[in-house]
């Protein structure tokens, strides 16, 4: 890939990057001001009331919303026609990097077992890349997310009988956020994956969580399951940061897949209040646009 | 009336709090994680140019950054699980004599037990609001054992009505997360 060509793309992602660590993205911050909105508790309106001011405050400073940017993962749907398919990891990894030094990101990244932190982000298998292809495309579809300690917690996965049903799968959600949730900054984005094995189902959670709020899934029953797990939670009321109130949750999608009869996996991926992901679709020119924010990077 | 603290913290700035109070800290806070605690706990060693005696400490790791002078300033730090920190923080407390904990979310039983015999209270932080905590810091007056790296180094700085602070574990050791996980409990209850 030619020097400059190669800038370029660095430059996009890098922005890109930045951009969603300052700003949420549309649909979680329009869930997180529906929320505020609609609390009556006054503690918990005291503790929306101070989300609210540092989502402007972030703005206004052009700072990141919260100092834990996370582990930054990219999830890059790659039409096998674009043209610059050898170069992606490599143009990812440094423009992590330079996003992490010019925003400035915290630099959360520290080695395998020693511990050692490499001040930038990137180490061995930093940041987290996964690759699947488009056929008849020729475009860069990369969404990423910023992967924070305390939201990242919670997660698990854990294969139930088959005969502990879908009452099984309400269960294990539901014991996992009264247990774990309240220190993952409530109100949660929650991702939920039913498949064969833990692996699988972990998978399908994180894919599920990277969906926008607002969307169900394809599957009927499986989207009015998403709809009666959120009621549940929300009866909880955990929400917000856990000093209770009349709420638990932002979302909670679901991702399923057809399984082996004899296993019931299911995970569970959960994102804080402060949830940072974003979309962008970068053509084969280089030229892009941005899906998950409405705003330009350049603002 | 905001209640303000103000280092260092007498007993009897904290003696009557309750759980579930709001109060602010002006004065000197300290940035204090789990490497931190492992230093101070395990290897019994203190930081060196800052007594912790009668002070307060915040679970966070900030990102710090440098303004045109080259002067290290907060640029986001919100507060990190303070549950991390249980195994700990009561040999903490009874090593340093601190008397206030920031953090997000509660501690447990050990930390509360400490609270009562050394007269120190625990205070949750909104999590994620790290520009608002941020913008009340005044100044980084000091930095030590950066040897863990930006996000677990021992960070010093004055600040002024830091907070909303709420009072999750008081001086008799009332536990407010403690007693919120009972009621979220008995809702699940319900739903089963």
């Amino acid at each position: 890939m030619d020097g400059a060509l190669r800038q370029d793309f660095i430059n996009i992602v890098k922005d890109f990057t930045s951009m969603a660590s300052i700003y949420l993205s549309d649909d979680v911050e329009k869930a997180i001001r529906t929320i505020a909105e609609e609390e009556t508790f006054p503690m918990a309106k005291t503790m929306y009331d101070c989300i609210l001011k540092d989502l402007s405050l972030a703005a206004e400073l052009h700072r990141p919303i919260c100092q834990d940017t996370g582990v930054i993962q990219y999830f890059a749907d790659v039409g096998t026609g674009f043209p610059y398919m050898d170069d992606i990891g490599d143009v990812l990894r440094t423009a992590a990097i330079a996003a992490t030094l010019e925003t400035p990101l915290r630099p959360n990244v520290v080695e395998p077992l020693g511990e050692h932190n490499t001040g930038n982000n990137a180490g061995y298998g930093a940041p987290y890349i996964e690759y699947d292809l488009v056929p008849n495309s020729t475009d860069l579809r990369l969404r990423m997310y910023m992967a924070g300690g305390g939201c990242s917690l919670p997660g698990r996965s854990k294969v139930l009988m088959p005969l502990e049903g879908v009452e099984g799968v309400k269960n294990f959600v539901y014991r996992t956020i009264v247990d774990w949730g309240v220190n993952a900054c409530p109100p949660l984005c929650i991702g939920i994956g039913l498949g064969t094995c833990a692996a699988t189902s972990a998978m399908l959670s994180k894919k599920a969580l990277l969906r926008p709020i607002g969307t169900h899934s394809e599957y009927p029953e499986v989207a009015k399951l998403e709809d009666e797990i959120r009621d549940g939670l929300n009866s909880i009321g955990i929400a917000p940061l856990g000093f209770g109130g009349s709420r638990s949750v932002l979302s909670v999608n679901i991702e399923a897949a057809a399984h082996h009869p004899a296993t019931l996996g299911v995970g569970i991926t959960t994102g804080c209040w402060a949830t940072r992901r974003g979309e962008i679709v970068i053509h084969k020119d280089l030229s892009y646009d941005i899906i998950s924010h409405t705003r330009s990077m350049e603002a | 009336m905001k209640k303000i603290l103000t280092t260092p913290i007498s007993y009897d700035q904290i003696k009557d709090l309750n759980i579930g109070d709001t109060v602010y800290l002006t004065g000197i806070l300290a940035t204090c994680r789990d490497s931190g605690h492992r230093r101070v706990v395990k290897e019994g060693r203190l930081p060196e140019r800052t007594s912790l005696k009668e002070g307060a400490i915040f679970h966070a790791g900030p990102i710090v950054g440098k303004d045109e002078n080259g002067k290290q300033y907060m640029v986001s730090i919100g507060p990190t699980t303070s549950r991390r920190m249980e195994s700990a923080e009561a040999e903490f407390i009874e090593k340093t004599g601190i008397r206030l904990v920031i953090g997000k979310g509660g501690m447990v039983d050990k930390t509360a037990a400490a609270c009562r015999e050394f007269g120190a209270i625990h205070c949750a932080y909104p999590g994620g609001c790290a520009v608002v905590a941020a913008q009340e810091v005044e100044e980084i007056t000091d930095v030590e054992w950066m040897d863990f790296g930006m996000p677990e180094a021992f960070w010093v700085m004055k600040v002024k009505e830091f907070g909303p602070l709420v009072v999750s574990i008081d001086t008799k050791g009332n536990n407010l997360f403690e007693n919120n996980k009972k009621i979220y409990e008995e809702r699940l209850k319900k739903l089963g």
